[in-house]
Parts: structure tokens; sequence; C-alpha cells
């Protein structure tokens, strides 16, 4: 057992890899499990069910006008909401790693709120501002502008719980970058706007697209803070997530799971590109960190 | 090939025109759980009709959910024009809180606004291993009950109250004793969903569970489903006559225009096709000959809550309010 494999010695400690090839072994095998388990099987049954009755049905329950309003809708609510989240998220972290202020740290806290606060809540504030019993909800009412249970308030529940998707992925990295090279610019003349498109976008670029790709996964496959916010009105107020359990307790299990197939495509989708651009994230962050 | 270009052209027509095209009218009906089936049926015959009458195009658009959580959603501003949910309460809330409707709403049709009626009855696995009969069945050692939470659900809050009617009536019986048989029952229910339809997919799809309490329109639903050679449906001695009541919600349908249609709407659900319909969607019609026609539906005694319970309004205040009886009794988890 205490031989080893360099010729060292036995007085040395046991590296981590030198265990007894059966605990390695199991150890993997243990894990390859879990990941089979708890990932692989219910991706499977997913595409499995949606599949079962062959793949016209599961074509026909996802150009079914009910389900097509669903998916038009989730486009609709991940196309306003992720620019807005981009643009938020760009501006937080240039302002707080870029610049010193009063109240930096909090701000930084309440970027993170998302994160901590449960969907269900995130929707209920909602409710609570623009409902019937809430603060603004007779006056909108009186000018006939509708925000709960309507496309605005699902956009704003979708960019509430995304919110820091994209501000955290590019603080940390903007933190890391500090602001010599923006000191360079400004110092040799270049505006404000014009160091931040040349000098701190390029930057930044692979990080961006990253926190967009997850944002954008999440704003389309949110279900709480939507669920609370949407009405369920079929052909209307339903996105994807909510469809599928309004097919599921139809009983038309073949349907809502064709149509989770295509949440699930969207996930891999997005792991697929994540990987990617992590290779090549990977690669910049080194080059930055070669200056 | 040909069926690919069909579906992407199906798909940017869609995309192009929306959920809008060439609806002269629409309703929104925002219902409870388990009518799904039902509104299915009687929207497209309704259209059909009122197109024939008119030769208007109506659509009509739906929203299930758990009773009280789709009364809370008109409340809070969800645009119905007409309200067709499980107990004549949470339409009380909406014309209470939200003022979208006089008080006396359920004077306006025939039938205290109830143009159909259920009752509450059990779904067992095949066979009925635990030999249920009756209320009392439910507490044997060992038993899971599945039934909605009645805080959210107005199936479940049915259910309550006819447990609560059969151990208050039956011989020997008093309110005390049916407190702590409602206890006990609940003792027995692992997780309560939040509206009917949840607890049905627990109990037939996802096999959690010995004995369902459930709808009767919901029991046959399942049956139908399900498979009758997986589920058995068990009247129990007693019942409770549900009542769940329709209503146009004034304040909406007159911000919208649609009070004609809306009405038209609600008086099709007691004609004899909209009858016929209900019935065939496992609620008891009112009509007594159609109701006739259709054996299936058991004759049992069954309870009012007008008499037993001195009404919906005391029945919530008393068994469902925050700090009632059932927040006294039930513990989450059971045991």
């Amino acid at each position: 057992m205490s031989t080893n494999l360099t010729d060292r010695g036995s007085t040395r400690p046991r590296g981590a890899t030198d265990d007894h090839p059966l605990a390695r072994t199991i150890l993997i095998a243990l894990g390859a499990c879990f990941i089979v388990l708890f990932l692989v099987l219910p991706l499977v049954t997913v595409f499995a069910q949606a599949l079962k009755n062959g793949v016209a049905a599961a074509m026909d329950s996802i150009v079914e006008p009910d389900a097509l309003s669903a998916i038009k809708l989730t486009v609709i609510a991940a196309g306003i909401a992720v620019p807005l989240n981009v643009a938020f998220g760009l501006s937080a972290s240039w302002a707080i790693s870029k610049f010193d202020f009063r109240g930096k740290s909090f701000l930084i806290t309440l970027i993170d709120l998302p994160f901590s606060v449960s969907p269900v809540v995130s929707g209920l504030v909602y409710v609570l501002i623009f409902g019937m019993q809430g603060w603004f909800g007779p006056y909108l009412r009186e000018h006939d502008i509708k925000i709960i249970f309507a496309l605005p308030g699902i956009v704003l529940a979708t960019m509430f719980v995304t919110f820091p998707f994209v501000a955290r992925e590019l603080i940390p990295l903007m933190t890391d970058q500090g602001r010599d090279e923006e000191e360079a610019a400004t110092s040799l003349g270049a505006s404000g706007w014009k160091t931040f498109r040349r000098v701190t976008l390029p930057n930044v670029k692979w990080a961006l697209l990253y926190g967009v790709l997850l944002c954008n996964a999440r704003a389309m496959g949110e279900f709480g803070a939507v669920s609370v916010v949407s009405g369920h009105i079929r052909g209307q107020t339903n996105t994807m997530p909510l469809h599928i359990e309004v097919l599921y307790n139809d009983y038309q299990f073949v349907a809502a799971f064709a149509v989770a197939s295509l949440l699930a495509l969207l996930a891999l989708v997005t792991l697929a590109v994540k990987s990617f651009l992590e290779w090549h994230y990977a690669d910049e962050i080194a080059a930055i960190h070669k200056h | 090939m040909r069926n690919t270009s069909r579906y992407l052209l199906a798909a940017a027509l869609l995309l192009s025109t929306g959920a809008t095209c060439a609806a002269d009218i629409s309703l929104l009906n925002v219902s409870y759980d388990p009518t799904r089936e039902l509104y299915k049926a009687v929207n497209s015959a309704f259209a059909a009709q009122w197109k024939a009458k008119t030769g208007e195009n109506v659509t009509i658009n739906m929203s299930h959910g758990g009773s009280g959580k789709q009364a809370r959603a008109v409340i809070d501003g969800l645009d119905a024009d007409v309200v067709t949910l499980a107990l004549a309460y949470d339409i009380d809330s909406i014309s209470q809180i939200g003022k979208l409707m006089p008080g006396d709403w359920q004077k306006r049709l025939p039938n205290k606004s109830t143009p159909y009626t259920s009752t509450i009855v059990f779904v067992v696995r095949k066979g009925n291993p635990w030999k249920i009969h009756d209320w009392s069945d439910l507490i044997k050692p060992g038993i899971q009950i599945v039934v909605p939470n009645p805080k959210t659900s107005g199936g479940a809050r049915w259910a309550y109250l006819a447990a609560w009617a059969y151990a208050e009536k039956k011989p020997g019986g008093s309110a005390e004793k049916a407190k702590a048989f409602i206890a006990e029952l609940y003792k027995h229910v692992p997780v309560l969903d939040t509206g009917a339809r949840g607890s049905t997919t627990t109990f037939a799809e996802r096999g959690i569970g010995d004995v369902l309490i459930s709808w009767e329109n919901e029991a046959y639903l399942a049956l139908d489903e399900m498979g009758r050679d997986k589920i058995d449906i068990v009247y129990p001695s007693v019942s409770i006559l549900a009542e769940p009541p329709v209503a146009v919600v004034d304040k909406n349908v007159d911000r919208h225009k649609s009070r004609k249609v809306a009405d038209a709407y609600l008086q099709f659900l007691y004609s004899k096709e909209g009858q016929e319909l209900e019935a065939r969607n496992h609620y008891r019609p009112r009509d007594p000959q159609i109701l006739a026609a259709h054996p299936e539906f058991k004759k049992l005694p069954l309870y009012d809550v007008d008499d037993l319970f001195g009404g919906w309004q005391k029945a919530q205040k008393t068994h469902f309010a925050d700090g009632g009886v059932f927040d006294q009794i039930y513990k989450p988890g059971g045991k």
C-alpha cells in the first residue's frame, strides 16, 4: 500500500491523486451516477415524453395557437428585459468599478437583492404597487393602462428576477481591470463616451455576452414571479413555463413536454455557447493579466 | 418537407398577427380549476349560437386557477367580464373588497346564480384496497389523503365542510366531535396543493396517496383521463351540495361595453344546450329532466351550506379565515 509511484521515498505525505484506485473508481462512479440520475435522466425524460407519440404530435402542440402565443410572449418579454438589463448592468458596473462614491457597497447589495428574494415575493411587489388595491391601480385603470395581468407586468417581473445577471458578471472583471487604461485614454484627450466605447467595452465584451446569455436563459425560464403577475389568460398572458403548467394540468402530457423540450433546448444551446465563451473568455483574462 | 413549411407559415402568420385576429368582441371568463374542459365545450357552443343570432364573432378567453386565488386576481385588477368560481364567498369578496359588483349579485340569476351543482366524493385506487366507504374510513391508521388547501381552493373548502357536516350530523355527533374529526383527517394529508387540478394530478398521475377527496366532476374527469382500470369513485353516505356560482363583473363589462354578450353567456349556462354540456362534463345540471337523463349522478343526502353553516360568509369566517378553525387544527406535514 505504501509503495509510491515516485522514487522519492515513502516519507512524503500521500498526494491527492495517489488514492487507492478502487476509491477513485468508486468516487468517479458515484459522481457519474449523480450526474446521470439528476441531470441527464430528467432531460432525456423530457424529450422522450415529448416524442412519445411521434415528432408530428410534438410539433402540432408547438404550433397550436396558445403555444405560439406563449412562445411569442416569452420572446417579447425576454427581448425587452434583457437589453434593458444589459444597459443597467453595464452602467452599474461601470459606475461601481471605475468611480468612488458614497453608498457604493449599498448599491452592490441592492443589485444582489433579487437573488435572495423569493420570486413569488418579487411578483407580489408589483401586484401591491400596480394592482387595483395597490398604490397606482385605480389611477392606471382610470387611464386604461394595464401593467399587471398584461405584458408590462410580465416584463417588469422578468427584469426584476434577472436584474443581477449582467452586473454580477461585469463588476468583478471590471474591478480587476482597474482604471489605468481609462485614465490613460482620458489623459490623451478621449471623451468619456469614447473611452467607454473604445477602451472599457472591448475589455469586457466576452463577459458581457456571457451575462446576457445567463440573463436570457433565466428570463425565458422564469416561472414564479411571472406566475403571480400573469393572470393566466390562455393565449394572452401565459409565457412558455406557464403554458407548460397549464398543459400538464389539462392532462395534455405530450404537449406539455413538447413545449418543455423547447425550453430544454434553449438551456442546451445556452450551455454550449457558454462553454464556448468560457474558453474564449479565459484567453481574454489571461491576456489582460499579462499587462 | 411540406409539413415543415406549413408549420413555419403558421408560425409566421401567428407571430405577425398575434392573438387578436378576427374577433369582433371578446370576453374574459375567470374561472376555477376543474372547469377547463367544461368551458372549452361551453365557449365554442356559445360562440356558434351568438354568431348565428347576432352575426358577431365572440372569443371567450379563459383563466383557470384555485378559486380564492382567482378572486384575488380579479380584485387586484385581472380584467374579468364574468367570473365562474367555486363558491359564493369568493365572488362576495370581489363585490366587497374590489367593489366591482353589487352585494346582491347572487339574486340576479336563478338558483342563487349557480347554473350547475356538484358534490364531494372520494377517488380511490382500483379495487379500493383500503376499503374506504365513508368519511369515518378516511382516518384509519396509515391512510394518506390527497386534498388541496382550503385557503386557496374552493373544492377543498367544500370537502372540509362535507367532512364536518358528516361528523356533526351523524348519530352522537356534535360540533366538538366534528372539530376533532377534521383535525384527525388533516393529519392524514401529507401535502396541500393550491388547486383541485393539482391534487388530481398528484393523486392520479404521480401516484401519491390512497384517497383523493375531490369534486364529483373532477373525479369523473380523472376516470376518463386515467382510465377506469386505475381508479374507482366512492360515494360517501352523505356529502355537501356544492354550488359554484357565476356572475357578471359589472364595473369591467361597463368599461369594456360587453354587458350584453356577458349576460347572454351566463344565460346560456341555464339553457337546455348549456345544461346538457354541463351534464356531459360531469356537473349536475339544475334542469331536472336533463339531470334525470344522466343516471351517473348518484342520489345521496346532500347538506346545504346555508342550512348547516349559516351561509358562506359565516362558514368562511369561522373555518377558513386567519386564526379560524382550520388554522387551529392544521399543522403542515401531518402527524
